[in-house]
């Protein structure tokens, strides 16, 4: 039976299947569901640099300045002698699914400023995340930002971040970039343990009715799977950094390609969401069959095999695969049609 | 003694510490000044602080002061150490239980925020009418003067009715120590247990009521018993006086600050004296010490210990010298020949004078006289001006200090001028400040700064104004070396620091006339330092030249803007003070504020501490001082409050309370009986809003729920005929009517009120209209008010003396013809964004002209009828609202007294009709006893039918014509409204409104809801929703809310009406015309967001959809009359909730909070209260689908 193991981060992990951020996390027993099933460490679910935020400015406004400058009324609500907040339920939930689970836990930190959030990577340490998610979300939406000034927002709060934990960082990022590959040597070199490809974005939608604008976030296809297989090829060999593949992988065929292409782990969402967390051990069997079937004695030997470094074809992985797919519509030569 | 700590609080924080400490049960009600101290003990039993025996103790609201004196009589009855807090109307209240109480001899403290009671008119204000009103219950009556005071004689009289038996009321001045944050020494535990005796608790508890051995107590006596018995607690009183000195003298051995019943300060042999109790004595104290260094033989006698009175220890405390005494008291008796205390002293000498040993062989001259009545200033200069009346022969009895009478002529003239030395080694300052910029926050932690880091003792004051939206504040804080006994404000040359936390109050007041010479003046603008100058008023540049005072300027919204604070400039003030001050080395300041933001923001926020100390070190590098110019460059335009047309009333009174001249209104400028004209709101242009809605009349539909939802009628809608227009502005707006409603060719105008419009911008949010290319332009946009302000004014001139359009040609159940109707509510006090406002309005835009109106204590009277203004206005003809306020706890019954007399005035009038029928003319007489008023049409022909009776009856001779002309105005239509809050319908009227709903009479009761007591500062109330984090309800309220609708409902004869304006305006509008046509009683529930719920109010029209939708708030009419039509008469006009629960609550502070405290129970509550909110939609559901028999009368017609 051909071993699954594989390696993440530094960390060792028991398979490469990873569930991903997802409100999975925020309950136990469906993480402990997802440890039973076989994934073999658990990203949690983010912390957003804007919740914590929203949460401070609203509690500044209505609990600690809440004053109107009235004589009959200082104040309208009590204000509490301690109170937690987002950060400390995250920490709590970090603490409980580490004394719950016996799977690393990854933390996940979702933000785009240098504005102090970063610093929380340091009390996410100390509540025992094995390493953490670094989830930037930056839309460079200004006509006068440059390219380079983004990826230093990125670089900088790597290297913030780096300064005050230990534990190993992956950039999750979006495809949105002109040149992933120098990018993430460039987050090779500030630190990062690894990269997390790629990003699937809340996308603004419109409300015909009323006009307004609204954000809309729906689950993920296979087909959305492609766009990360082929830059965890592109990338593999050219940087010694960790490799999850995340976004689009429901079946072990996904798995499969993601780890042909050099993916270390694959992450998964949308599925689990869909399915629940049983749906792990089904496909964890079915990359042990398939890995069997076709004599593969490990995940090891699998990873990479079709990288861009070894593929048959290298170039299909770049321009000319655009041409062949277009070629795919015409028909033979020999054929009058 | 054991060791000294301080610690700096008010006087409402020190009554509750040692209340706290010292009891079992708490029962508690809101009111203001004393609210604080319930508010106190409710959060520490929250956080399960224990008292001196180590539980924790229980604390519980009532739904009045009633209610909270009789749960402590029965806690008393039951053996528990219990206690109360309150003031003014709920000491009133408190009164049937006090004589019980200490009839039955039961140990209690009551801690009593000196308040004015409602006479002429409500006061929130600090005097002793309360006190004196309850002095004849039996209890004893121990009073404090300062902060420092309340700590130790609460914990005095708590020893003390243990040991007497007789209960206590421990009172202080409202507001002034109340609300005074002075450095105050602390009082160890251990303290306490040496004077509070277990064993005087447990024969407390061995009077208890129990089974055990059982008694009876509260019987019924005869003329047989009764006066003996009375009797019999002669000597427990006559033993008091004697027990509180020795557990005074046993204070002043533990802790070495010495009370007694009367305290002497003063010459030994001073000639003339003043006796007081309260603030005031602090001051007079003050002057007395001054008046003694100039050689005056001057006393003060302080009284402690005023009931039981204490004859003997008065003339004891009295020097021999005394040859003529001052009796100073803070209340008004009208009609008696002297007020309490006065009367009190001269009974006591004259007893003596008159007895077998006397003190006095001649009996001294005693005058007595009133002052500070509501807060009014009690200065060392009106102390002096009361010795120097002493020293006349015949000085003037029953006088007043403080006040102009030049009515009845009781007032002595004082110096303004005069001044003791008191503070001179003291730092004096004032700031200025917006009630919502923290600038009495910042002032508040600086106390604490300075109080808990130096030796210097503290003192803070604050004056508020009577705004909600847009409340300015003046902060009064002073610290020094010597205690501070300073009970007045900072007065004119006195202040060594003022500081102006707002740059467009230097048009408004003359902030440096506080300014003594060689002081500092910190100011906050936008300008640089080098032309701020050229902006200062030429009244300012003088004073600043003639006093050589130093000017300091920041730029506090650009610092707290760069600095992430955003609009919060309160750190930003406060380092600037701290930094150029001076009361601290500048590092240490530093450093200080640096631990108190620590200290507040704890770990819970690192980036607002990063924020805040970046904000403090910012503001270092942008203070800059100015050079000043050696001459003014600026003259000072004084623009008129009023304008010159402006009725005398208005410009002699109201002008010049507005212009914070209030005080030098003499007597005679002032109504006798309480009564204020209208519409005077209207003169008040306070240029709140920074933007002003501006209309695209092409874009607009003309909807007409921009004016409907507006909270302060600032945006107007108007029709007219074109030839109005000839001599309009060029910038006037308007376009053709659209719609069959109206005659083609007419025109319509949405005008704002640029001055009077406060900037919500809810008009905004609720146009439904966006541009077809550019969906972020609405019909209405917010612009800057500064450029439009001018020509606007212009405009809202213009559109308020076109003609208003035909009442009888509108049609009133659209949203665009109500709005057609003049609002006679308008520009009030009420926050910007308030919920409550919009239903008043629209009641008077439909019935105003012909309405009276009883309003319940509370925000509404407060925005309705806090003077200086009222926004009640009247029409062009003169007729409007009749607007009266009555109590808190009667406004139903108010208003059922109102209903009453109009309906039988009504009936008399008819029945003179029918007399004078011959003289009067059949055909007038009877189309006006048959009058049909169902629409405008209706009325107004009435209206011209009684005018032309009117005219008709001066011809007649019979006195009966007479009569009928007095009351002939009640043949006309009369709407009655009781207008009031949750807290009163649900909580302390509630038995009011349950009486009057079933009175059968048309009375239209308006509850506008906010679920919580808005005014004292958010209560729990019986219509508080589960789960809501709110005062007295910390960990959330655990229980429901109730269902008033649901109740009124089963009267079935009353119009019941449950609605939210901003989630469907249609159904609001039906219900308010509905409830008014029942004949009989009608209840209207009104949902109103409100600051208090912990959310923007510029989401109000949100927050009222997501009531409706989550079921929380589900939307119905009960009318009687469809039932008469074999109807359901109950109709739901809002569907099956169709959000969760969790969506709707999580948008508000008040719900959110708990998940942040008590995430349990916060999740278990909304479990519970999504399961009720269905369930009621679904039993109400029902309710309306049960199939209805048709009443006989309609079955015989069909």
């Amino acid at each position: 039976m051909a071993k699954l193991n594989t390696q993440y981060l530094g960390l060792e992990l028991a398979n490469p299947l990873v569930p991903s951020s997802s409100p999975l996390s925020r309950n136990i027993d469906t993480a402990k569901q997802l440890e039973d099933a076989g994934a073999s460490a658990l990203v949690m679910h983010s912390l957003f640099e804007e919740e914590i935020y929203c949460e401070e400015e609203h509690l500044l406004r209505f609990i600690h300045q809440q004053s109107i400058g009235y004589a009959e009324a200082d104040s309208f609500r009590p204000v509490p002698e301690n109170y937690k907040g987002c950060l400390d339920n995250y920490l709590e939930q970090l603490s409980r699914l580490k004394s719950e689970l016996d799977i690393p836990i990854i933390a996940s930190l979702n933000g785009v400023s240098l504005d102090g959030w970063v610093l929380h990577g340091k009390e996410l340490q100390q509540a025992g995340a094995d390493a953490l998610e670094l989830n930037v979300y930056y839309i460079a939406a200004s006509a006068e930002e440059k390219s380079d000034s983004v990826e230093g927002r990125y670089i900088e709060l790597l290297q913030e971040l780096r300064k005050h934990v230990s534990i190993p960082i992956t950039m999750k990022l979006s495809s949105q970039f002109s040149s992933i590959a120098y990018f993430a040597k460039l987050l090779e070199q500030a630190g990062a343990g690894g990269l997390s490809l790629f990003n699937r974005f809340y996308l603004p939608d419109i409300d015909l009715e009323t006009l307004q604008v609204k954000p809309s976030l729906s689950l993920s296809s296979s087909n959305e799977s492609l766009l990360r297989i082929r830059w965890i090829a592109m990338l593999h060999g050219q940087v010694t950094l960790s490799l999850a593949a995340t976004g689009g992988f429901h079946t072990v065929e996904d798995v499969l390609k993601a780890l042909l292409a050099g993916a270390d782990v694959t992450h998964m969402c949308s599925e689990l969401l869909q399915h629940g967390p049983g749906r792990i051990s089904d496909i964890i069997a079915e990359l042990s069959t398939w890995l069997d079937e076709h004599e593969y004695e490990s995940v090891e030997q699998l990873k990479g095999r079709i990288s861009k470094q070894h593929a048959i074809d290298p170039a299909a992985y770049e321009r000319a695969n655009y041409l062949k797919v277009i070629d795919s519509y015409s028909s033979s030569p020999g054929i009058l049609k | 003694m054991t060791q000294s700590l301080h610690t700096t609080i008010d006087g409402n924080q020190a009554a509750a510490m040692m209340a706290h400490l010292t009891n079992e049960v708490i029962a508690i009600y809101p009111i203001t000044p004393a609210s604080p101290m319930g508010e106190w003990a409710d959060e520490w039993s929250a956080r399960l602080q224990k008292n001196l025996w180590g539980t924790v103790p229980y604390v519980i609201e009532m739904q009045s002061e009633a209610g909270a004196a009789g749960a402590i009589h029965g806690a008393l009855q039951a053996g528990a150490l219990s206690t109360t807090f309150t003031a003014s109307q709920g000491l009133l209240l408190m009164i049937p239980n006090m004589y019980k109480i200490a009839g039955e001899l039961s140990p209690t403290v009551f801690h009593v925020a000196a308040r004015s009671l409602a006479a002429q008119a409500l006061s929130i204000f600090g005097d002793h009418s309360d006190v004196m009103a309850a002095r004849t219950t039996g209890f004893s009556f121990i009073v404090s003067n300062s902060p420092q005071e309340v700590l130790d004689l609460a914990l005095i009289s708590q020893a003390i009715t243990l040991q007497s038996r007789v209960p206590i009321v421990h009172f202080f001045d409202g507001f002034r120590t109340s609300h005074e944050i002075a450095k105050i020494t602390t009082i160890d535990d251990a303290v306490v247990q040496q004077l509070i005796s277990d064993e005087l608790i447990n024969e407390h508890r061995g009077r208890a009521l129990s089974p055990e051995h059982p008694v009876l107590r509260g019987s019924s006596q005869n003329p047989d018993i009764y006066f003996q018995t009375r009797e019999t607690v002669n000597q427990y009183y006559d033993a008091m006086p004697d027990t509180v000195q020795e557990i005074m003298d046993q204070f002043f051995g533990l802790t070495g600050r010495q009370y007694h019943l009367f305290d002497y300060v003063g010459d030994k042999n001073a000639d003339r004296i003043i006796i007081m109790m309260g603030s005031g004595a602090e001051t007079a104290e003050e002057t007395v010490e001054h008046l003694a260094e100039l050689g005056e033989k001057t006393g003060l006698l302080k009284v402690r210990l005023y009931r039981p009175f204490s004859a003997s220890a008065l003339l004891s405390a009295l020097p021999d010298s005394c040859r003529t005494i001052a009796v100073l008291d803070r209340t008004k008796e009208p009609g008696a020949d002297g007020e309490p205390l006065y009367k009190d002293v001269i009974s006591a000498i004259a007893q003596d004078v008159s007895g077998a040993q006397t003190r006095f062989r001649t009996m001294p001259k005693v005058i007595g006289g009133r002052y500070g009545l509501s807060s009014k200033e009690f200065t060392p200069g009106m102390v002096k001006a009361v010795f120097d009346e002493l020293r006349h022969d015949t000085p003037k009895n029953h006088f007043t200090i403080g006040i102009h009478d030049d009515v009845t002529n009781t007032s002595i003239d004082w110096d303004p001028a005069f001044r003791t030395k008191a503070n001179d080694a003291a730092v004096q300052a004032v700031f200025y400040g917006l009630g919502s910029d923290g600038t009495v926050s910042a002032n508040k932690n600086s106390i604490k700064i300075i109080g808990e880091n130096t030796a210097l003792y503290a003192q803070g004051y604050f004056v508020y104004d009577s705004k909600k939206a847009g409340a300015v504040t003046v902060s009064h804080l002073r610290f020094g070396p010597r205690p501070i006994h300073s009970t007045y404000l900072i007065g004119d040359g006195d202040a060594n620091f003022v500081a102006c936390h707002q740059p467009v109050f230097l048009e408004r007041y003359d902030m440096l006339d506080k300014a003594t010479h060689d002081s500092v003046f910190l100011l906050n603008t936008a300008e640089s330092p080098d032309t701020v100058w050229d902006t200062l008023p030429g009244r300012m540049q003088q004073q600043i030249l003639d006093k050589n005072i130093r000017c300091h300027v920041i730029d506090a919204y650009d610092v707290a803007a760069r600095t992430g604070m955003g609009k919060r400039i309160n750190t930003v003030m406060q380092t600037c003070f701290f930094a150029i001050s001076r009361i601290l080395p500048r590092a240490d300041a530093i450093d200080a504020i640096k631990q108190a933001v620590e200290q507040t923001y704890g770990r819970k926020g690192q980036r607002i501490i990063d924020m805040n100390f970046r904000a403090i070190d910012e503001t270092l590098n942008c203070l800059h001082q100015i050079n000043i110019p050696d001459k003014v460059n600026r003259t000072t335009k004084k623009t008129a409050l009023v304008p010159s047309d402006a009725p005398r009333f208005v410009q002699q009174v109201t002008a010049e309370i507005i212009a914070g001249r209030g005080d030098d209104i003499p007597v005679s400028l002032l109504p006798v009986d309480g009564t204020f004209p209208l519409g005077t709101a209207a003169y008040e242009k306070r240029n709140l809003a920074l933007e002003l809605p501006v209309w695209d009349a092409e874009l607009c539909t003309q909807c007409g729920k921009c004016p409907y939802v507006c909270p302060h009628a600032a945006i107007r809608s108007k029709l007219f005929s074109e030839e109005h227009l000839k001599d309009a502005p060029a910038s006037f707006k308007y376009a053709a009517i659209r719609g069959k409603d109206y005659p083609k060719g007419m025109q319509i105008s949405y005008q704002v009120a640029p001055e009077d419009c406060t900037g919500c911008a809810l008009c905004v949010d609720i146009c439904p209209i966006r541009d077809k290319t550019n969906a972020s332009h609405k019909a209405l946009n917010m612009g800057a008010q500064a450029p439009l302000r001018e020509q606007e004014r212009k405009n809202w001139e213009f559109f308020l003396n076109l003609p208003e359009y035909d009442r009888t040609q509108v049609k009133t159940t659209t949203i665009k013809g109500s709005m057609l109707f003049q609002p006679l509510f308008e520009f009030s006090s009420a926050c910007e964004g308030c919920g409550e406002t919009p239903y008043l309005k629209l009641a008077s835009q439909l019935f105003g002209d012909r309405m009276v109106i009883a309003n319940a204590t509370g925000c509404s009277s407060i925005y309705g009828g806090n003077l200086p203004t009222t926004p009640w206005t009247t029409n062009t003809e003169g007729r409007g609202p009749a607007w009266s306020n009555s109590l808190f706890e009667d406004n139903a019954e108010f208003g059922l007294g109102i209903r009453v007399a109009i309906d039988k005035q009504r009936e008399q009038a008819r029945e003179l009709l029918l007399r004078l029928k011959e003289d009067i003319g059949d055909e007038l007489a009877n189309t006006i006893l048959d009058a049909d008023e169902v629409d405008e049409a209706g009325i107004q022909q009435q209206r011209q039918r009684v005018s032309q009776l009117k005219k008709g009856l001066c011809n007649l001779a019979q006195s009966e014509a007479q009569t009928l002309t007095s009351i002939a105005d009640n043949l006309c239509k009369r709407s009655v409204w009781i207008v009031g809050g949750d807290g009163w319908a649900y909580d302390i009227g509630y038995g009011g409104v349950d009486h009057v709903l079933t009175s059968g009479r048309d009375v239209n009761i308006l509850v506008l809801d906010t679920e919580v007591y808005s005014n004292t500062g958010g209560q729990t109330s019986k219509a508080t929703p589960r789960g809501t984090v709110a005062k007295f309800s910390a960990g959330g309220k655990p229980t429901a809310k109730k269902d008033l609708a649901l109740m009124a409902m089963g009267y079935q004869d009353v119009y019941v009406a449950q609605i939210a304006y901003g989630a469907k305006d249609v159904q609001t509008l039906r219900a308010f015309l509905e409830a008014e046509a029942h004949a009989g009683p009608s209840l209207i529930i009104a949902y109103s967001p409100c600051i208090a719920h912990g959310v923007d109010l510029k989401n109000n029209h949100r927050q009222q959809q997501l009531a409706v939708d989550s079921g929380h708030w589900p939307l119905f009419r009960y009318d009687p009359k469809r039932a008469k039509k074999g109807l359901n008469p109950l109709h739901l006009d809002s569907k099956a909730p169709s959000i969760p629960y969790r969506d709707f609550i999580q948008t508000e502070a008040r719900f959110s909070m708990l998940w942040h405290t008590h995430p349990e129970d916060a999740e278990a509550f909304l479990t519970v209260s999504q399961k009720e909110v269905t369930e009621r939609f679904e039993y109400y559901k029902r309710l309306s689908e049960i199939p209805w028999p048709a009443a006989e009368e309609t079955q015989e017609e069909t």
